[in-house]
Parts: structure tokens; C-alpha cells; sequence
């Protein structure tokens, strides 16, 4: 047995508690999570379903953590992992699951199978068996600062460029501030039109906020290759720096996996309650709405629809404040069937667009979504996650598909009256 | 041995190394997973896990419009059995009898042509979840020899126990030990394979609604 293996078999032993014990207990193989992932459903591969994907998880839980098992694998019958097993694992683990959750949203007897692959993530990351792209972004996150390889220098520059065509001030590292706002390296670089249109909202709105020069980086490669301990030393840089500058909330911005990173996972992973509150961009202007903070000009008169992200609707619990937004410069918006907390993913989520490996399977899996928009035809589709709205672009131009991609917190700022 | 000797048998010392098989292993089984424990969420919370946990136990028997829709068969077919197999194991009135018999109390039966009518419906359901199983692309690839070998064991009880309430072949005590023994084998079996979901889904159920409902989604 080679280190790594070995290595990866005890961070599996390590995933198993109470509720991945419950979890494989219950399962009948049924096969209905399969109809309810968007990689089974459009491609037909079965192995594709997603309780197939937790096998090395649910044999070292087999073999491990039950007396059938512990005993059968005293006569070599129980099920073992070895590096084949592994190897082929990884593609279904990485390059066909996005973390997404709805299969935890279908299964008849609760398992949650999202919760139970990023676990199995963990073992296989351990193990070696992370995708290349991965990997790479995860080095460049822990060594640079981001996964795109993002540096202060090229958010500055942003930021200059943001100040001269506004006259706004954007506030860096003040002490005391009401709000942190984080960003992803995906909005620093090709949606830096999300910064402008923060600093416009807030500024209106009269709260102080700043933007911290030592940790600006929302997103975390960590959980998403499923490295508990980079993780952590991501989520520990933004805990200092908002402890630094005595924040009262840190602001998770348009990326899916940030929030749940920094939202739910953070202080699990770095091992405490964070002094601070953590709230998600959408959550932060629901507020401002509730307290009447906006004042809204003009409505959009296309037929607007809203793609929920994952990891912010069906994961995080951001579901009814994109639609109180909306509402507020939309009386012509549509949902989606399945859409909330069954929306469907984009099929990009979760890494699998950091992962080239995966990028023929991500835009097949988009006819999930093209069917969806196909049933209400809409003419623009808003989002909240950088990652989700990159991949609809994509996919929507894989298919030919003229239909335009807006931020809500951009169209926001845009329907704000002076 | 005799078929009386037989009978006997199933009902005594074989019956009660079936219990004890089956009570002991769901014990141990339980003793598996909650010693296992989970850590304590750090995270701010958005929701109560208790009040979501238990919410979800129940809701989670009810499929979602969509999912309905692409898995009918598994539901209707799901529902159908499970109902089946509650109403002829628990409302049938010599099965009361013999809980009465053991735990010293019973409760009121349905009468037996409807129950009659029910594991008939239910051995059909049954067949017909096997034939999907062995058809069905996804199934067919997910599909263990302990799906088998469970399918089996849940079958044969309701097969025994309709031959022997119809009385068809062999004399009614050999027909009654047999049906006894099918049920012991069904109990042994229980807490050592997937028929242990009957218990565990509360859990399981439970653990999902408490780690959405954390996060303030209704799963």
C-alpha cells in the first residue's frame, strides 16, 4: 500500500460519524437520487448516480464502523480501497458532481449524499486522487492569495479604475467598519462592474464598509478539492483580517462556494464561533430593503427569471431574498419549474469548472438547464454566483442561445434613483 | 422430526433465538452509529436542527412534483408495498394475537378477506419492484446480491403466510411452521442488512432536516 493511499484511507475513517453511519444504513438503492442529478439524467450513465459516487466512504464505513464488516474483514470478504478503485472514483467524484445537493433534497430516507461525496472528497484528495486543475488552483489560492492567481496589485488597479469612473471613494482596510465585503477572483477580473455596483448600493444606503487589502479573496479551493486543512488557513485569513478591523460583518459575495465556505464550513473549520457575522451579499441587501435603504427608479420590462446557486439557495438558505430584490425593479419575472431549493445545477459548481478535465461533460449536462429555460422562454436570467453566471454564458453559447446573464446586485445598483 | 416437533420448534426455542438475534443486533446496530457521534456546528445558526429534524422524518415520505414525476414507478410501487406490508403484519387478527401473546397487549385487526386482499396486492407490488430492479438501467448497476437475498426474505413471509392461511398443499401445521420460520429468517436477517432502514430512516431523515434546517432550508 502506497503512503498516499494509506493516507487517504484514514482521512475516510476520519469522514465517518453519526450521520454518514445513518446515512449508509438506511440506503435501499432505490436509484431515485439518480433522477435527480442533472450528471445522470443527461447522460444516462449510471454509474453516474450519485450514492455510486461515495462508494470508497461507504466501504471503509463497511468495513470499519460495523460488526458485519469488521467481521468479514477478518476473512478478506469485505469490499476494500485500493488505487484502482480510486482512479476510477475520481472522475465521479470530481468531474461529475458539483456538490449540488439536490440528490440530499430527493432521497426517501433523508440521506444527504452531497454532504456525504464532499466527504469522500476528502479521502480522495488525501489519496492523491484530486484533479489536476484542482490542485492548481488550490496551490495558487494558498501561495497567492487566489485560485485564479488574483494579487492586491490587480484588485487595486480594479479599484483605480472604478474610483475615476464613479468619483466614489472605495473604503480599504478601515478599522471599525460595519461591513467587510469579500470578492471572488472571478469578479476582481471579469466582472469588476460588481464593485462599483456594491460601493454605489452601500454608499446609498449610508452604511460604512470596507474591503480589506489582507484578505479580499472570498472563494476557498480548499473545500471545494476537499483539503479540510487549506480550508482552514483560508477561511483563518479572513477571520484575522475582519478581527483586525473589528468588522461587524463579513460579506460573502456572488460566488456559490465562497458562502459556504466562509458561511457554513468556516468556524467547523477553523475549530471556533467567529466574533463576527457572516451574511451573503443578497442577505445584506434584503436588509437594506426591509429597512427601506433602497429606493428603487424605473422597473425592467423583459421577462426576468432567477437561476438559484446551489450552494446559495438549496445549501446556504438564500432563497427568498434574490426574489424580494427582484421585485423591486421587476414586475415581469418568471420562475423556473424546479427552482428554489430544487432548482437545478448549472453543472459547473463545486469545482468542475476549475477542472478541465470536466469542461465537455459540463456543458453536456447543460441541456438540464437549457430545458428548464426552454419552458419559460425568459429574456434575460439573473444570478448571484460569478461561477454560475461564466458557465450559463458558456452553455448558453454551446447551444446557441441568445439570452443575457445580469447580476442581481448589478441590475440593482443600475435601478437605484439618486 | 415431526411436523409437530417442527412446529413446535419454530414456535419456541427457534422463535426466541429470532428475537433475540433481531433485538440484540438493532441494538448493536443503533450502539454503531450514535457512538459515532458528530460535532457541534459552530456556525451561527438560521434554523432549529430539532424542530427541522423532525419535520423532515415526516415530510421527506412525501416526494416533490418533479421528482414524482421521474420516478413514479419507485414511489407508487414504494408506497404500495410498505402499506401492504404494515397491514399484513400488524391489522391481521392471528398476528395481534401473537403480539398479544409476546408483549401482552393488542390492538384492533382489519378483517381478514381485506387483508387477504392486501398481500395479494402486495406480492404483486413486490414482483413487480423485482422485475424493475433487474430493468431498470440505474437499478440494474446499483443493484447487490443483498438486494437479492432482502427481497427474498421480505417476499417469502407473505408467500407462506398466504399459503398457509389458504391452506393449499401441504397440512396446515407444516404450512404455519414454515410461514413461522420464513418470519425468523426475516428477523435475523434484519439488523445485518438494508431491511434495517425501517429503523434507521428516523435517523437518517432526521440528521438531513437537522443539517438544512441549520441553515434555514426546509428539506
Amino acid at each position: 500500500m502506497s503512503a498516499s493511499l494509506d493516507k487517504g484511507i484514514s482521512v475516510l475513517k476520519e469522514q465517518v460519524d453519526s450521520t454518514v453511519a445513518s446515512f449508509f444504513s438506511s440506503c435501499v438503492h432505490c436509484g431515485m437520487c439518480a433522477d435527480a442529478c442533472l450528471f445522470y439524467t443527461e447522460t444516462d450513465d449510471p454509474a453516474r448516480t450519485p450514492i455510486n459516487k461515495t462508494e470508497p466512504l461507504r466501504r471503509i464505513w463497511k468495513s470499519e464502523y460495523t460488526l458485519l464488516g469488521r467481521i468479514g474483514k477478518m476473512f478478506g470478504l469485505t469490499a476494500k480501497i485500493d488505487e484502482e478503485l480510486l482512479t476510477e472514483w475520481e472522475t465521479l467524484v470530481y468531474d461529475s458532481c458539483t456538490l449540488c445537493g439536490r440528490c440530499s433534497m430527493v432521497c426517501p430516507v433523508g440521506n444527504d449524499i452531497a454532504l456525504m461525496i464532499r466527504k469522500t472528497r476528502e479521502g480522495m484528495a488525501a489519496a492523491g486522487h484530486a484533479p489536476e486543475g484542482l490542485i492548481g488552483a488550490t496551490t495558487r489560492a494558498v501561495t497567492i492569495g487566489s485560485p485564479m492567481g488574483v494579487k492586491l496589485p490587480a484588485l487595486m488597479a480594479q479599484i483605480k479604475h472604478v474610483e475615476k469612473d464613479t468619483g466614489m471613494t472605495i473604503p480599504l482596510d478601515v478599522v471599525g467598519a460595519e461591513y467587510m465585503l469579500l470578492l471572488s477572483s472571478m469578479e476582481i477580473m471579469n466582472f469588476p462592474e460588481f464593485i462599483e455596483a456594491t460601493a454605489k448600493i452601500f454608499n446609498k444606503a449610508g452604511v460604512s464598509w470596507t474591503i480589506s487589502t489582507e484578505a479580499f479573496e472570498a472563494t476557498n479551493s480548499g473545500i471545494q478539492i476537499g483539503v479540510s486543512d487549506i480550508a482552514a488557513e483560508l477561511v483563518q485569513r479572513i477571520v484575522d483580517a475582519a478581527e483586525k478591523l473589528k468588522v461587524k460583518t463579513v460579506i460573502s459575495p456572488e460566488c456559490g462556494h465562497a458562502y459556504m465556505a466562509i458561511r457554513w464550513e468556516g468556524p467547523n473549520l477553523v475549530g471556533k464561533p467567529f466574533n463576527f457575522k457572516v451574511r451573503h451579499i443578497l442577505e445584506v441587501l434584503d436588509e437594506f430593503r426591509k429597512d427601506g435603504r433602497l429606493k428603487i427608479t424605473g422597473k425592467e420590462e423583459q421577462r426576468l427569471t432567477y437561476h438559484d446557486p446551489c450552494q446559495i439557495s438549496r445549501r446556504g438558505g438564500v432563497i427568498d431574498q434574490p426574489r424580494n430584490l427582484i421585485n423591486m425593479f421587476s414586475d415581469n419575472f418568471v420562475e423556473m419549474p424546479d427552482h428554489g431549493k430544487m432548482n437545478w445545477c448549472c453543472g459547473a459548481g463545486g469545482g468542475v469548472s476549475s477542472n478541465e478535465r470536466a469542461d465537455e461533460i459540463r456543458l453536456k449536462v447543460f441541456q438540464r438547464k437549457k430545458d428548464q429555460l426552454d419552458e419559460i422562454k425568459p429574456d434575460a436570467i439573473i444570478s448571484a454566483c460569478s461561477n454560475c453566471r461564466i458557465h450559463l454564458e458558456d452553455g448558453l453559447e454551446e447551444y446557441h442561445m441568445d439570452i443575457p446573464l445580469m447580476s442581481l446586485t448589478e441590475t440593482l445598483a443600475e435601478h437605484l434613483a439618486d | 422430526m415431526s411436523e409437530i416437533d417442527f412446529l413446535s420448534w419454530v414456535r419456541g426455542p427457534g422463535f426466541q433465538i429470532a428475537v433475540i438475534i433481531f433485538i440484540a443486533g438493532v441494538i448493536i446496530r443503533f450502539a454503531e452509529i450514535l457512538f459515532l457521534g458528530r460535532k457541534t456546528n459552530l456556525a451561527e445558526a438560521k434554523g432549529s436542527e430539532m424542530s427541522s429534524g423532525l419535520r423532515t422524518i415526516v415530510t421527506r415520505s412525501i416526494p416533490d412534483r418533479s421528482t414524482f414525476k421521474r420516478s413514479t414507478f419507485t414511489v407508487v410501487a414504494g408506497y404500495i408495498f410498505h402499506i401492504g406490508l404494515f397491514v399484513t403484519i400488524f391489522l391481521f387478527a392471528p398476528h395481534i394475537l401473537m403480539f398479544k401473546d409476546v408483549i401482552g397487549f393488542g390492538w384492533p385487526s382489519l378483517p381478514t378477506q381485506v387483508v387477504d386482499a392486501f398481500a395479494v396486492v402486495t406480492i404483486i407490488a413486490l414482483l413487480a419492484v423485482l422485475g424493475h430492479r433487474m430493468r431498470n438501467t440505474v437499478l440494474k448497476f446499483l443493484t447487490t446480491t443483498e438486494d437479492y437475498i432482502v427481497w427474498l426474505l421480505t417476499i417469502l413471509p407473505l408467500i407462506t403466510g398466504y399459503i398457509a392461511f389458504h391452506r393449499i398443499g401441504m397440512t396446515p401445521t407444516t404450512l404455519l411452521a414454515i410461514h413461522i420460520l420464513s418470519v425468523e429468517l426475516l428477523l435475523v436477517a434484519f439488523p445485518f442488512t438494508k431491511l434495517m432502514h425501517a429503523f434507521t430512516v428516523v435517523l437518517a431523515r432526521w440528521y438531513n432536516g437537522a443539517i438544512s434546517g441549520y441553515r434555514g432550508v426546509e428539506s
